[in-house]
C-alpha cells in the first residue's frame, strides 16, 4: 500500500476507522480539533455516527453508553478536556468497557496554552479519575506510530475490556508525515460482545454497573481488576532502544516527540565522540521498568541517566523507580509549550559525559 | 539529488506558505525520501505570521523542529526579521521582493530576491506568488527536481480545484527560472 502525507490528527482518525471504530463523541479543543473534523466527514461514509457533544463530560458519557452496548467507539480531546473526562473514564474502567481516548497534550496547568506538552504524564498513568483503576497508555513519537498505536489501542481495548489512551502532544497532532495504513477499508466490530447490552430477548440478563454497596463485593471487584492490570503489565510492555548496540556512557530516557528530538541530539554529539543511548517507553502504562533497568545496567556503575520531558519532571519518577537507587537519575525539561531543541539536549549531554574522541575517530 | 535539508517557509496567514511547504514535502515523499511538515500553530492575530518547517532526508527524521534551517523562504518583512538571523551559515534565503525591500544582512548566506507578485501576475496566476517562491527555492537549491514538484502541484488540486493546476505550475516555472539565474555560488 502506498504512503500518504497526513497530519497526525487526521491520521489518528483514519486509523480509528480502519480499526473498526464506528462512533465518535467529542468536543473541539486545540490542538486536537482535526481528529473530530476528519471523523465528522469520514464516519458517515462508513455508516458510523459522529456526535459533537455539549461538553467533554457529556462526550465521555456518550462513549460510556455506546461502549456499554458493544460499539467500537472513541473520543479525543486535549489536556483540559481530558480532565473533564476523568469521572467517566473511571466508570468505563470500573465497568470493564472497551474504548479509546486520544489526548493530544497541550501545556497546563489550568487553561494553560495551546502549544505541545507532555505534562499530562502523571494524569494519564497515575491519577486520572478516582479509584483503583488503570488505563493502558500508548505514546507515539511519529505520525506513522500514531497510526500503528491507534490500531493497537482498539485491539488492547477489546482484549482487556479496558479504556486505552493514545497520549501524544500537539506537535504529533499538527505535523504531517508520510503514513501507511496497515489495512484497507473499515475494520471489523468487536469479535465478542457477550458482555454488551444488546437487548435481552430471552438470554441471561447482563448488567453494566459500577455501584457495589457491599464492601466485600467491591473488594472482590477490585481484586479482579488488579488481576487484569497485572496481566496487562506482564504482557503489554513496549519500548524502543536507540543507539544502544555499542557501549554507551549516558542513557537518555524520553517518550513521544521528546524522544525523536533526543535522537537528533544523540547524532549531533556522536560526531564529537559522546556515546549516548536512548530508552523510549512506548507504553507509558504499563511502564517497562525491567527493560529500562536493563538499559541502565548495560552501563558502567558510575554512568548516569537523564530523563528529558516537555514538562517539569514527571516520567522521571518512574525512571527513578526503575533505577531503585542504583544510579543517579537526572532530569531536563521545559514546560509551557516550549520544546527543548536538539542543541539544548546536546548541551546537557556534554555537561554530563566526556567525549571519547580517540575511540571514535 | 541533494543531501538532507530543511527549509522554513514563512509569511502572513493566507499567503500560502503552508501549502507551498506541503507541496514540497509531497514531492519529496513521492521520490521516496523521509519528510516532515511542521506548522506553527501558536496563537496569532489576524494578519500575523504563519510558518512551516519542512525537513527532507534520506534517513528517518529525528527532530522535526529545526532551530537553524539551511533554507528560508519569506513572503513578508516580519518573517524576514524573525527568521533570517536563524538561518545556518551557508544557507539560502529567498525573499519576496514585492513586499520586502530590506536586506537580511547575512553576508554568509546566499540571498535571492524574487519579485513574486509580478512574476505570478505575468504567469497569469496572481494568487500563486507562493508557488513562484517555491519555484525560486527549488531552482536555486536543486533540493527536489522540478518535475516532481509539478506533479505534486497537480496532485494537490483535485476536483473543482483542477483549474488551478496549470496557472500554479506556470507560476512555479517562473520562480524556477528566477532561482536558476541566481548567483553561481548558490549552485553548491
Amino acid at each position: 500500500m502506498s504512503k500518504v502525507l497526513m497530519k497526525g490528527n487526521e491520521a489518528l482518525g483514519e486509523a480509528a476507522i480502519r480499526a473498526g471504530c464506528v462512533h465518535f463523541f467529542g468536543y473541539p479543543i486545540t490542538p486536537q480539533t482535526e481528529v473530530p473534523e476528519y471523523l465528522v466527514k469520514r464516519l458517515p461514509e462508513v455508516g458510523g455516527a459522529f456526535v459533537q457533544a455539549e461538553s467533554e463530560v457529556a462526550a465521555i458519557n456518550m462513549v460510556y453508553g455506546a461502549a456499554g452496548v458493544g460499539m467500537k467507539c472513541m473520543t479525543s480531546s486535549s489536556s483540559p478536556g481530558i480532565s473533564l473526562m476523568a469521572e467517566g473514564m473511571s466508570y468505563l474502567a470500573a465497568c470493564e468497557l472497551p474504548c479509546v481516548v486520544v489526548n493530544i497534550m497541550r501545556a497546563g496547568p489550568g487553561l494553560g496554552g495551546i502549544l505541545p506538552s507532555q505534562s499530562d504524564y502523571f494524569q494519564a498513568t497515575k491519577g486520572h479519575g478516582h479509584g483503583d483503576y488503570k488505563l493502558i497508555v500508548l505514546a507515539p513519537s511519529s505520525v506513522q506510530e500514531a497510526v500503528d498505536l491507534m490500531t493497537l489501542a482498539f485491539e488492547l481495548a477489546e482484549k482487556y475490556r479496558n479504556p486505552v489512551m493514545v497520549c501524544a502532544d500537539g506537535m504529533i497532532g499538527q505535523m504531517m508525515e508520510p503514513v501507511e495504513f496497515p489495512t484497507e477499508g473499515r475494520g471489523e466490530p468487536f469479535k465478542d460482545n457477550t458482555w454488551a447490552l444488546t437487548g435481552r430477548r430471552g438470554r441471561a440478563r447482563r448488567i453494566v454497573n459500577s455501584l457495589f454497596l457491599s464492601p466485600e463485593t467491591l473488594h472482590e471487584h477490585n481484586v479482579e481488576l488488579k488481576t487484569k492490570y497485572d496481566d496487562i503489565e506482564r504482557h503489554e510492555q513496549r519500548w524502543e532502544l536507540y543507539n544502544a548496540d555499542e557501549p554507551y556512557d549516558l542513557l537518555l530516557v524520553a517518550f513521544g516527540t521528546m524522544a525523536r528530538i533526543c535522537k537528533t541530539a544523540i547524532e549531533e554529539v556522536r560526531r564529537e565522540g559522546h556515546r549516548v543511548g536512548l530508552f523510549r517507553p512506548i507504553t507509558l502504562n504499563p511502564f517497562p521498568y525491567a527493560a529500562c533497568r536493563q538499559a541502565m545496567d548495560a552501563m558502567p556503575r558510575s554512568s548516569s541517566v537523564l530523563t528529558v520531558e516537555m514538562n517539569m519532571g514527571q516520567m522521571v519518577w518512574d525512571v527513578q523507580h526503575a533505577a531503585e537507587g542504583s544510579r543517579n537519575v537526572g532530569f531536563y525539561g521545559l514546560a509551557g509549550g516550549l520544546v527543548p531543541s536538539p542543541d539544548m539536549v546536546a548541551e546537557r549531554i556534554r555537561e554530563l559525559v566526556p567525549a571519547r574522541v580517540a575511540e571514535t575517530v | 539529488m541533494s543531501d538532507d535539508t530543511e527549509v522554513l517557509m514563512a509569511g502572513f496567514g493566507g499567503q500560502g506558505m503552508l501549502l507551498a511547504g506541503k507541496v514540497l514535502a509531497q514531492a519529496s515523499m513521492d521520490l521516496g525520501r523521509s519528510v516532515s511538515w511542521l506548522p506553527s500553530y501558536g496563537p496569532e492575530m489576524r494578519g500575523g505570521t504563519a510558518n512551516v518547517i519542512v525537513c527532507i532526508a534520506s534517513r528517518p527524521i529525528g527532530s522535526p523542529l529545526i532551530e537553524s534551517p539551511r533554507g528560508l523562504v519569506v513572503m513578508n518583512l516580519p518573517s524576514l526579521e524573525k527568521f533570517a538571523p536563524k538561518v545556518r551559515a551557508g544557507g539560502v534565503i529567498v525573499i519576496n521582493q514585492s513586499l520586502i525591500d530590506k536586506d537580511p544582512a547575512r553576508g554568509d548566506c546566499v540571498v535571492i530576491r524574487v519579485p513574486a507578485r509580478e512574476l505570478a501576475q505575468d504567469a497569469g496566476a496572481p494568487r500563486a506568488a507562493n508557488f513562484v517562491m517555491l519555484g525560486a527555492y527549488a531552482g536555486a537549491t536543486d533540493v527536489v527536481p522540478a518535475d516532481a514538484i509539478e506533479r505534486a502541484i497537480a496532485e494537490e488540486f483535485t476536483g473543482d480545484k483542477t483549474r488551478f493546476v496549470a496557472s500554479s505550475i506556470a507560476a512555479f516555472r517562473a520562480g524556477l527560472e528566477a532561482g536558476r539565474h541566481a548567483p553561481a555560488t548558490v549552485r553548491s
